[in-house]
């Protein structure tokens, strides 16, 4: 990307055309191989499955949850009337199949061995698990130990949320736009690197490589689609629309090329290491808090020390004076649409790991969550989405101690409609003016 | 009811004030009474008044330097912002925490710096919404026209006079979007006395309007007076202050520096000092930087370091010293 | 291809009972964002709050069927005033994001575990029909004419959904020619300037936000009379589909929400039998019928950016009067 204003736009009109061509051609060569994975038969059509029946004295019980994960694969499914479960997989070989125990009656515990256990399937098609299912107590973690461990995971989601939303607000305070396509911008990370992995890339190549594409993600819809719209003058309302218009678009746009399934990159739901007591960490998370935790304060440096950076935070502060002052706001509005992209997809890579799984609409999720952030911290400051980013994201984990896991995001957004009511500039923002 | 006032000089209301002209000065009959009014921004302490009234059935001028806080105390009496500090009372009612709209049911009405003409309501629609106590504005009865036809075509016509007098009606049904910037200013003028008010305040009404027409808006203000309102209004440009107020009011730093009527303020050394320089017979209105954000300081000081950083203002010497390695540099970090 | 069965399916979208609770959803939009300009991402919220509304207080509470209308009609009041006290007095971007945020908080607390004993969870509610169908004056059989024959139960929720419809129609024209619908677009132009005119910006607001929040709701329960209420439906893109069809008839229009729901929807109706159509006889090649059929939303995404950039005011709406001139 070099000297990117100097390229004339027929060039950079083919350039992007070519961009977008290669994209899809990559995204059409697997839509091929990778075939949606989820429906309410869980996996039916696979050759291949397990199956069991989940029985206690005898009697069938209905509803236990039952995972099988492994070969980076995952899908899960609920016995039915008659404790019966069957779930199809991908290919022969070695998966973690597991029963929730959460699911089984109160007093009801897996007896013997363990409730996840490691099965092959390597001579028929087919294995069936059973487990042996007994009266007892289960054994709970402490309080102390759960809570240690969801504000671990809780630090390392708000740290990969701050990137995603970091990059929103450096947009938001340059260009004054609420981009509702920034979910998807960070879908796309996780997208590249699920093609590069499957273009038999090296993690190590694919991964970086993802990001890179996310940056010029973001430059291509800024050189595209946003600076012809400012140039165009139009209202920060309509462009907001036009975002949302975006996102719809480049949603549904996955879903053509990767259809509806749930994928995993490789290493993903690795066993975690015992740190102390039962608290766990994989090594996936602990490179996945360091490198979020590197970029942020590598931002932080940049925004602070460097010349553009403090140009981004002069326009973010007034941009007509900052453009009166003889800074090229174009450009530095650019660069923003890179970082801001190749943050996202960094984010999206990170949260892929974290989830565990892409898929095609992953980004409307995490887009609220990063408006929160944003929201919390006061609209348009970097260091604000920071801190707004960190507090979404332990909120978001701990409140799981408390509540179920399937409202976990409740909590984080009525928070947000509540530090609306008392504080409505958010944490670090400041009043406007009237008159 | 217009005016030929053009011609000659206005006559001029005196006797305002008990004692001597000195800030805060008592007046003899007070529609505004502001006490240990203060708001700060962050650090700075936009607004520090200690007393001030402003005279009934008089036109007032407020004027200071950019950045006094003229504009900032009219939205603290207004309602349209709360002050740390202070009370104040209008017409002899407490206004503290009360709601702009309500300030404005009282009878007293505001034109903004920023001029806010309702640009996708035709000229007569913004007219018509400055009336008061309009059956047809409460959602059930608005559903029901018999109900508000009537006062409906009363407020039509009167709103016809006013935009007579302001020469707007051949624009009636214009969207004020169409208007010129001068025309604007009228429109809000005009706008804000369908409400019959008792006190205007007009926030910079000259600004932006050209010279011909300023006449015109002088005729206005002084007419208020005539029809007995009291008038309240921040000018940048002395000549008109001079030729209509009758009473002026100095803003500096947030404190009021000075008061007194427009022949006397105009020789006292506090205003000589704090606003007016040794640019005394330079036109302020001119000077005026009327851009649309204000410099805080941190945007300040930040242009001040990127400006000694790159040592060049001319924008584009700054994109040549620019070097593109830049963006490649960026995408290192990650 | 079956060109006679693909325009005869296309035709029946005209009245279905999703054109008009999509219609009405629109026209709850246009008082919203149209004449109060209330940037409103939630609608996907009332209108699940309508439909949860009628079906619970059913099949939990045993209610009739109309009062499962006014429920479902309250729920949305009481949403609004959760929604606009905090946000209303607050910069418009705020309003959107926290309604964007609400609608989802709704939409989680429909399809949590906790509260399966009475919304049944994902699998969503169904079997409230009863009452309503009792309450049918039509005669029994299937009549109509062309591709708009029905039975007795398909008329009857497509001829009550039309009349809402237009009651509501008629309400807005009523409200937006009115010295209070002046007010309220006063406020969408500049709601200091109005405030400074003596005029309850926080009310006016309040009040557009339920007027067109129980529009809203009446648009779920219309959506949920004919078949089932599912908990999957109500995501932020069904929002977004509103939006367009607000943005594509013209925002501060009355018929426009209208007109656009009926473009909208022959347009999808027709676009999902003509891609898998079409893919499946080879027109359009490295396409699967699913991905064929996903296309159509593909180009609901590209037409709302088009008619935003290139026809803000929308078909019906007038050149001059942009709703988008603020910056
Ligand atoms: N919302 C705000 N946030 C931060 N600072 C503000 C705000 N409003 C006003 N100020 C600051 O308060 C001071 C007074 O501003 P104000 O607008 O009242 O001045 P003024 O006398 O009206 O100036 P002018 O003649 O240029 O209109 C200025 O330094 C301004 O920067
Ligand atoms: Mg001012």
């Amino acid at each position: 990307m070099s000297s990117p204003h100097s390229v004339p736009a027929p060039r950079r009109a083919r350039t992007i055309l070519l961009f977008f061509a290669l994209l899809f051609g990559a995204l059409i060569l697997q839509s091929a191989s990778a075939a949606p994975a989820q429906a309410d038969e869980v996996g039916t059509e696979y050759d291949f499955y397990f199956a069991g029946n989940v029985k206690y004295d005898s009697e069938p019980l209905e509803d236990v949850n039952i995972t099988v994960e492994g070969n980076g694969y995952k899908a899960d499914v609920d016995t039915d009337a008659e404790g019966k479960w069957k779930i199809g997989v991908p290919e022969k070989g070695t998966y973690t199949v597991t029963l929730d125990e959460e699911t089984l009656p109160e007093g009801v515990i897996v007896a013997e061995g363990s409730a996840s256990v490691e099965s092959e399937i390597a001579l028929t098609n087919s294995k069936i698990v059973n487990y042996f299912l007994g009266e007892g107590v289960r054994e709970t973690t402490s309080f102390f130990d759960q809570f240690v461990e969801r504000t671990v995971n809780g630090l390392n989601f708000g740290l990969l949320l701050a990137l995603a939303a970091v990059g929103a607000s450096l947009v938001f305070g340059t260009t004054g736009l609420s981009n509702f396509a920034h979910g998807e911008m960070v879908t796309f990370g996780a997208v590249m690197a699920l093609m590069f992995t499957n273009l038999q890339l090296p993690l190590w190549a694919a991964l970086p490589a993802a990001v890179v594409m996310s940056g010029v993600f973001g430059y291509v819809l800024d050189t595209g689609l946003w600076r012809p719209l400012r140039r165009k003058g139009i209202g920060i309302v309509q462009v907001m629309i036009v975002s949302i218009g975006l996102s719809l678009l480049i949603r549904y746009v996955y879903l053509y090329f990767i259809g509806g399934g749930t994928y995993q990159l490789p290493g993903a739901g690795e066993a975690g290491i015992n740190l102390f007591g039962s608290v766990t960490l994989s090594i996936t998370d602990m490179i996945s808090m360091a490198t979020s935790a590197v970029v942020l304060l590598a931002m932080a440096w940049w925004l602070v020390r460097t010349r553009t950076g403090k140009a981004t935070r002069a326009i973010s502060d007034n941009p007509s004076l900052a453009a009166a002052s003889g800074i090229d706001v174009d450009r530095v509005v650019r660069i923003v649409w890179i970082l801001a992209g190749a943050l996202a997809g960094l984010a999206g890579i990170l949260w892929a790991y974290f989830r565990p799984g892409i898929k095609w609409d992953m980004g409307t999720q995490i887009l609220l969550l990063v408006f929160g952030a944003i929201v919390l911290g006061g609209l348009g400051t970097a260091f604000g989405a920071l801190l707004g980013s960190l507090i979404v994201g332990l909120l978001v984990e701990l409140s799981t101690l408390w509540i179920p896991s399937d409202i976990k995001y409740v909590g984080a957004l009525v928070v947000l409609i509540g530090v609306l009511l008392v504080k409505p500039q958010g944490l670090l923002g400041r009043k406007e003016r009237i008159g | 009811m217009s005016s030929n006032s053009s011609s000659q000089s206005p006559v001029k209301t005196t006797g305002l004030h008990i004692g001597d002209a000195a800030p805060g000065v008592a007046k003899v009959d007070p529609i505004i009474i502001a006490d240990n009014v203060t708001r700060t921004f962050g650090g700075l302490k936009a607004v520090d008044v200690e007393h001030v009234e402003i005279p009934r059935g008089a036109i007032t001028a407020l004027i200071g330097p950019n950045g006094a806080g003229k504009t900032t105390l009219f939205n603290l009496l207004t309602g349209f912002d709360k002050p740390d500090t202070g009370t104040w009372t209008f017409d002899g009612t407490r206004l503290n925490g009360i709601p702009a709209f309500r300030v404005a049911r009282m009878g007293q009405v505001r034109t903004f710096q920023l001029t806010k003409a309702l640009g996708l309501l035709t000229v007569l629609e913004n007219m018509k919404l400055g009336a008061q106590k309009q059956t047809g504005e409460n959602v059930f009865s608005s559903l029901l026209k018999p109900l508000w036809r009537k006062q409906e075509v009363e407020i039509e016509e009167r709103a016809m006079e006013i935009l007579a007098r302001f020469k707007l009606d051949t624009k009636k049904d214009d969207f004020a979007a169409s208007l010129s910037g001068g025309q604007r200013k009228l429109l809000e003028m005009a706008r804000a006395l369908m409400s019959s008010p008792k006190l205007v305040m007009l926030d910079e009404p000259m600004a932006g309007v050209n010279p011909a027409l300023t006449q015109s808006l002088l005729d206005h203000i002084l007419n208020l007076k005539t029809e007995g309102m009291s008038v309240l209004f921040v000018e940048h440009d002395m000549h008109m202050v001079r030729h209509i107020a009758d009473w002026v009011i100095v803003m500096a730093e947030g404190r009021i520096v000075a008061e007194g009527d427009p022949e006397t303020v105009m020789q006292d050394a506090a205003v000589i000092d704090a606003y007016l320089g040794s640019h005394q017979d330079v036109d302020l209105g001119v000077v005026t930087g009327r851009i649309s954000g204000e410099k805080t300081a941190e945007v300040e000081d930040l242009l001040a370091e990127i400006d000694a950083e790159v040592g060049l203002t001319d924008s584009s010497a700054y994109i040549a010293d620019t070097p593109t390695d830049d963006t490649a540099k960026e995408e290192d970090t990650k | 291809m079956d060109w006679e069965a693909i325009l005869s399916n296309t035709a029946s979208w005209l009245i279905s009972p999703e054109t008009i609770a999509y219609a009405l959803a629109a026209l709850g939009l246009a008082v919203h964002f149209g004449y109060g300009g209330l940037l409103n991402f939630g609608m996907a919220g009332f209108m699940a709050l309508g439909a949860y509304g009628y079906a619970i207080s059913i099949l939990t509470f045993g209610l009739p069927w109309w009062a499962g209308i006014l429920v479902g009609c309250l729920a949305s009041v009481v949403f609004a005033f959760i929604l606009g006290i905090p946000t209303l007095r607050l910069r418009a971007d705020y309003l959107a994001i926290v309604t964007i945020a609400a609608a989802e908080i709704v939409r989680l607390l429909f399809t949590t575990q906790v509260f399966d004993a009475v919304t049944n969870s994902a699998d969503g509610l169904g079997n409230y029909h009863e009452g309503f169908r009792a309450a049918n004056p039509f005669p029994e059989g299937t009549y109509g004419f062309g591709p708009w024959t029905y039975n007795a139960n398909g008329w009857w929720v497509r001829i009550f959904g039309i009349g809402l419809l237009i009651i509501a129609a008629l309400l807005v024209w009523l409200l937006m020619r009115s010295p209070w619908g002046r007010v309220l677009k006063g406020i969408r132009e500049d709601e200091d300037a109005v405030r400074a005119l003596g005029k309850n910006v926080f009310a006016y607001k309040m009040q557009a936000l339920i007027i067109g929040g129980i529009f809203g709701a009446l648009g779920g329960v219309v959506f949920a009379l004919p078949s089932a209420v599912v908990p999957s439906v109500y995501v932020t893109s069904l929002t977004f589909f509103i939006w367009t069809i607000l943005l594509l008839g013209g925002a501060a229009t009355v018929f426009g929400p209208i007109l656009g729901a009926v473009i909208f929807w022959v347009i999808m109706g027709f676009l999902s039998n003509v891609l898998p159509a079409m893919a499946s006889s080879g027109l359009l090649p490295f396409m699967s019928t699913t991905q064929a059929a996903t296309l159509r939303f593909i180009f609901v995404g590209l037409a709302l950016m088009l008619i935003v950039i290139f026809r803000p005011q929308g078909i019906l709406g007038n050149k001059k009067e942009l709703t988008f001139v603020k910056q």
